[in-house]
């Protein structure tokens, strides 16, 4: 008995996260398959057959795992979406990185510089940056550019903010005592700013990564024949629910997949800081 | 003996930005420190003692005067002056050991030789073992003696100490203070040592500069001329006491004529 309670105990969150998910699924699967109207049919009689959903409209659990099934493995067409879409998310993000990062640091570290870009910054940044889209497309088209173009915009935005406020916030204190060891701004940039700016960074990074996922979907809705956004849109037309449903759950994958990739990398930085209990 | 460190007639001027007014920080400010010695400088808070010290380092420019070691004028941060901080000031995502080779970084020392050098300083300061730990895993004492072995490994000619012990408890401070003075007589320093405890500074040191409040300058300077080894049992003797009344008398005066001076009662001294 003991033993079995402090197995519970060590595993409770995978536990009643598990049965949470497994729970939401089966209540799924009962609306399409039309468990629940049969269930309450004594109870509620003909009105219990708004229980009972058709699969257009939701698919169920076994429908959509059916789906994944034949595109990923029996057609294979979802890889080609799949390539295509990351083409653009890796190229928009690189991209983000390679812009928002210098940008932000420069901000922080040259006032002057600042003060020029921060009316731009803030403004952007206070814009739902996808009304941007239908000017994307008069000037690149709607071609990977446009893409490419729209997850930058979109994710480029928290890198440069937090990389700003990163150098803002150096602890004054630690950049007297690089000066009074005589080291140059270089050396202060290095062995000071940088170090205490880096959790920053990387969780600017994990937030572009979720916003860059937006920029996937809605970017290729705008008129792209590829891409797992596109690939939704489509089926979604042509009420392909189960379809919807893996593209959808394809990018919850991705996503949860590289947010947890940048987290093991702030991990892998935070030695130096005390654990929070 | 001959003086390591002169402070000619520094005089500190500095425009509060949010009044625009001109402040006089200090004012002619004389002091010498003769090679090997230990001086400490107490004075009501504000009275720019902390100041002084950045412009010692080089830190700050003096808007007058002169500051020279060994006879030389310095402007500018130099390996001759090392600092031990205030709060520490480690840096809290290197080891001990990486902060204490910092400064010799800094200057182009080889890493090898660096390392080697930096743990000798660390087992002067007590802290053998203690090399891989990040400052968050240090107490608060541990953390200054990091703090002292970083400045003590460049092998300045004088030792600048900013408050080193303050945001210590009672305890480890009177420990650190015994340990200072085992470290200073091996490793045979000049040291300038601010501090608000008089006490601490009559304890520690061979003369004590009492600075007179806004704008700070050199009040009255008083030899200790207790021998040493001191234990730590002397604050509790006669002519301790008598050492301390005095510097206590100097200051008081000075926070009395400023408090009448402003019309305010601030309620009690505040060193």
């Amino acid at each position: 008995m003991h033993a079995e309670r402090s197995f519970y105990r060590a595993h409770e969150r995978a536990i009643l996260g598990g049965a949470m998910v497994l729970l939401f699924l089966v209540a799924w699967e009962g609306l399409e398959r039309g468990w629940w109207t049969e269930l309450l049919r004594p109870l509620l009689g003909a009105s219990a057959e708004r229980f009972t959903l058709k699969p257009i409209f939701i698919s169920s659990p076994t429908l959509v795992a059916q789906a994944a099934w034949r595109m990923f493995f029996v057609t294979g067409e979802i890889w080609r979406d799949l390539a295509w879409s990351s083409l653009g998310y890796s190229l928009g993000l690189a991209l983000a990185i390679a812009v928002g990062i210098p940008l932000g640091l420069a901000a922080g570290w040259y006032r002057r510089f600042s003060y020029a870009v921060e009316p731009f910054l803030s403004a952007l940044n206070a814009t739902p940056q996808v009304a941007f889209l239908p000017l994307i497309v008069v000037w690149v088209g709607t071609g990977l550019g446009a893409r490419v173009l729209i997850i930058f915009l979109l994710a480029v935005l928290p890198i440069a903010i937090n990389a700003h406020a990163a150098v803002r916030t150096t602890d004054p204190r630690l950049v007297k005592v690089a000066a009074s060891f005589g080291a140059g701004d270089w050396r202060l940039f290095r062995t000071v700013v940088l170090p205490s700016a880096l959790p920053f960074l990387l969780a600017g990074l994990r937030l572009a990564v979720g916003r860059g996922m937006i920029g996937v979907v809605v970017g290729e809705i705008y008129g792209s024949a590829s891409g797992i956004g596109a690939m939704i849109n489509q089926a979604g037309s042509r009420f392909q629910t189960d379809k919807v449903f893996v593209g959808v759950l394809t990018i919850v994958a991705a996503g949860v997949i590289l947010v947890e990739i940048v987290a093991r990398i702030e991990r892998r930085f935070d030695v130096w800081r005390p654990t929070t209990p | 003996m001959t003086a390591k460190l002169e402070a000619r007639d520094i005089r500190l001027e500095y425009v509060q930005p949010r009044t625009n007014t001109r402040l006089v920080a200090l004012d002619g400010v004389d002091l010498e420190v003769m090679d090997g010695e230990f001086v400490s400088i107490v004075g009501p808070s504000g009275c720019g003692k902390t100041t002084f010290l950045s412009v010692v380092d080089g830190l700050i420019a003096a808007t007058a005067g002169r500051i020279l070691v060994d006879g030389e004028v310095v402007t500018k941060p130099g390996p001759d002056r090392a600092v031990v901080f205030q709060d520490a000031s480690l840096l809290p995502w290197r080891t001990a050991l990486g902060n204490v080779v910092y400064g010799l970084e800094c200057i182009g020392v080889r890493a090898r030789e660096a390392r080697e050098r930096a743990a000798r300083f660390i087992e002067l300061v007590g802290l053998a073992g203690f090399e891989q730990h990040y400052p968050y895993e240090l107490s608060g004492g541990m953390q200054q003696r990091v703090n002292l072995a970083r400045a003590l490994v460049m092998d300045p000619k004088i030792l600048l100490m900013d408050e080193p012990f303050a945001s210590l408890d009672a305890q480890t401070r009177e420990l650190m203070q015994e340990e200072l003075l085992r470290i200073w007589v091996q490793a045979k320093k000049t040291v300038l040592f601010v501090t608000h405890q008089i006490d601490e500074a009559i304890y520690l040191s061979d003369r004590v500069a009492v600075f007179s409040g806004r704008p700070g300058r050199v009040k009255e300077i008083i030899p200790v001329g207790i021998e040493r080894p001191r234990p730590l049992g002397l604050k509790r003797e006669p002519r301790f006491h008598a050492i301390e009344d005095r510097i206590w008398g100097l200051i008081d005066e000075d926070v009395r004529a400023d408090r009448n001076r402003q019309g305010v009662d601030r309620g009690g001294a505040n060193f």
